[in-house]
């Protein structure tokens, strides 16, 4: 186990140096002059030429490189161009409210979408799972904003049930208050998808021998549906929440510009926006190996839900 | 392209080929075959557009702001009502004139306005679904901005497809070093989280139409180029490969001579699926202002003002651009979906 994580470790230098090295050509090569971008439009040379000497853009690529690397290595980015923020300081701020409204929409989402899809697969082809699949493919087609628009517009705004946007500095107000629309919004969104998914999974497990064998020796229907086919089919589940995993971190980058959620979604969003590219780079970087860590976690896991998976 | 190997020697007992096949198959389908013809209708519509028959219009103001569609009738006028203050009182204007230094001009400018026609416009009442807040069709600018929309999503598709197909191409045939390179490079892409990737693209490359397809294309081949590339291995092994090197065909006359038009059928269902996720991602980052720029239409700008005009209660707009895409979308997967179906059964389920 111990040389299976190592080993999974050891393999993800090569990746992330990739990605270090993706992010670095992106910005030195294609992206405007930085100097530029901080000087403003009416600098001196004098202003640009000492811009550039502070960044380091007068060393030749390779220096400039090993500055990049470092700054990854010490975790210590400098400052945001635009806020003049320290950019360890605009993530550890910025987390905490994107996380209180993502969590919740990721285990809702899960916990909604696995029996809706099991009970699906079991009445599979009658007029229940026809409906429930047109009713999906319509509502998939229709972009993510409509629901947010239309949403904020009838629950917010008409019905008066939640408030429109807004954000506190208290834990347990935004919790109540302020997270139930964009997580309501969200996961009537999110689980249509995650039932398709599930469903073929359920469907899959379905089919095999095992079950025929099961319902012949007399098990009831819920122990061969929750005991055998759920345990069968959380191996594919599980991927599926692991890959959805490290996008709670950068949010629903759409949700929190809707409701005025100061996370990290908008932040990185306003980065782009403002050419703020330290923010952007090191949001990139570290997102990449969080990714990471969280596929080496989802594999680990095979484990504790299938014993007979073999970690080598 | 026949899919078959050429046989020329050998007229008789000629085996329908794979096109042919999925084409019966598809046939069949009655679902996919009203996308087909939905589709078709919308790339005709698309067709005028692009080529001015309609829509060219769609930037003219012609009627009031946020004119209603025909059907509601036009808007009951609004009573103004009379402005209390102390301006309202009438008769007796402040006279100026002695402190006022532009006022000896004042005769000279009037005169030379007069000799100026200027034709006020008529603004209509209603249209047929609205206006926006600057009194554009609403109609029109739908139109103009499935043309921009479909045509981004198909073209960051292509060459999303092209990126895919020769790198898939080259990993798969190749193997080895080239393999081990390709495979590091794919995982690179895969390791940054989508949205991420596609905004640092985005920060970097600026806006515009011809980047947002360049942006989606860069971000969105991996999928592609996973799937070719398996196909590329499977088939490089085949018999009819080695018979090929065999005689002497080069690795680019096998690679694109040989197992392309094989493993084709396979690369067209994929693109169709990149096509109908392009256009949404297209969407969203026009919404967020890093997709189309302002003086373009776009299903995404659409939603972007929707949003506003909603609150006051002009939903035309957004029912417009929603009803669009939501028809052209669902018809394109359904009719993606036929086209799984009929070339490669084995491919149901993937995404």
């Amino acid at each position: 186990m111990l040389a299976y994580v190592i080993r999974r470790l050891w393999q993800m230098v090569p990746t992330l140096f990739g990605v270090v090295l993706l992010v670095f050509l992106l910005f030195h090569f294609f992206g405007s002059d930085p100097s530029v971008v901080l000087a403003g439009q009416n600098a001196t040379p004098e202003q640009i030429a000492a811009i550039r000497q502070q960044l380091g853009l007068d060393q030749p690529a390779y220096v400039q490189f090993g500055i990049f690397l470092k700054q990854i290595v010490t975790f210590d980015w400098g400052r945001s161009w635009a806020t003049n923020e320290a950019v360890s300081t605009l993530f550890s701020t910025r987390m905490p409210a994107t996380l209180t409204v993502m969590l919740p929409i990721l285990i809702l989402d899960t916990l909604l979408a696995v029996p809706i899809a099991l009970g699906v697969a079991y009445v599979r082809g009658s007029l229940t799972d026809r409906a429930l699949m047109v009713a999906t493919t319509v509502a998939l087609s229709i972009s993510f904003l409509v629901y947010v628009i239309v949403g904020q517009y009838v629950f917010g705004f008409q019905l008066g049930w939640f408030p429109v946007q807004g954000w506190s500095s208290s834990f347990t107000q935004n919790l109540l208050q302020y997270t139930p629309l964009p997580v309501l919004l969200a996961v009537m969104v999110g689980v249509s998808p995650q039932t398709r998914l599930y469903r073929s999974f359920f469907l899959d497990e379905l089919g095999h021998d095992y079950v025929r064998t099961a319902r012949a020796k007399g098990l009831t229907e819920p122990v061969v549906l929750f005991k055998h086919v759920l345990r069968n089919a959380m191996i594919p589940i599980l991927t599926n929440v692991g890959l959805a995993l490290p996008g709670i971190f950068v949010g629903s980058f759409l949700i929190e510009v809707f409701f005025s959620i100061p996370g990290l979604g908008r932040e990185v969003l306003l980065a782009v926006n403002r050419s703020d590219y330290p923010v952007i780079q090191a949001a990139t970087v570290y997102l990449a190996m969080l990714t990471m860590l969280i596929n080496l976690g989802t594999d680990l896991l095979y484990k504790v839900v299938d014993p007979r998976v073999v970690l080598r | 392209m026949s899919a078959v190997m050429p046989t020329a020697a050998m007229p008789v007992q000629r085996s329908e080929g794979v096109w042919r096949t999925a084409w019966r198959r598809f046939k069949g389908d009655r679902v996919a075959m009203t996308s087909l013809v939905i589709v078709l209708a919308f790339i005709t519509l698309i067709g005028a557009a692009a080529s001015g028959l309609v829509a060219s219009q769609w930037q003219r103001e012609l009627a009031v702001p946020n004119a209603p569609p025909t059907f509601l009738g036009p808007r009951p006028a609004e009573d103004a009502g009379t402005l209390a203050g102390p301006e309202a009182k009438p008769g007796a204007p402040v006279d100026l004139s002695d402190i006022d230094p532009l006022a000896p001009r004042y005769a000279e400018w009037a005169e030379r306005a007069a000799k100026l026609q200027t034709a006020e416009a008529a603004k209509v009442e209603t249209l047929p679904l609205g206006a926006d807040r600057l009194g554009r069709d609403v109609l029109a600018k739908a139109v103009k901005g499935t043309e921009v929309s479909v045509f981004v999503g198909v073209l960051a598709a292509l060459l999303a497809t092209v990126i895919g197909t020769l790198l898939g191409a080259a990993a798969g045939f190749f193997g080895g070093k080239v393999g081990d390179f390709l495979e590091w490079l794919y995982n690179v892409f895969t390791a940054v989280p989508d949205i991420l990737l596609i905004f640092a693209f985005a920060a970097v490359l600026g806006r515009g139409v011809d980047t947002v397809v360049l942006i989606l294309a860069l971000t969105g081949w991996t999928g592609l180029y996973r799937q070719v590339r398996a196909e590329f291995i499977k088939h490089s092994s085949r018999e009819y490969v080695r018979a090929a090197e065999a005689i002497g065909a080069s690795a680019t006359s096998r690679m694109f001579r040989h197992i392309l038009p094989n493993v084709s059928h396979v690369i067209l269902v994929r693109m169709s699926l990149l096509v109908v996720g392009f256009i949404k991602s297209e969407v969203i980052l026009s919404y967020l202002g890093l997709g189309v720029p302002i003086d373009q239409v776009s299903w995404g700008t659409m939603l972007a003002e929707a949003q506003g005009e909603l609150i006051l209660g002009h939903w035309w707009q957004l029912a417009t651009a929603t009803a669009f895409m939501a028809v052209f979308v669902t018809a394109f997967s359904l009719m993606a979906d036929g086209w799984r179906d009929a070339l490669d059964p084995k491919l149901r389920g993937a995404e």
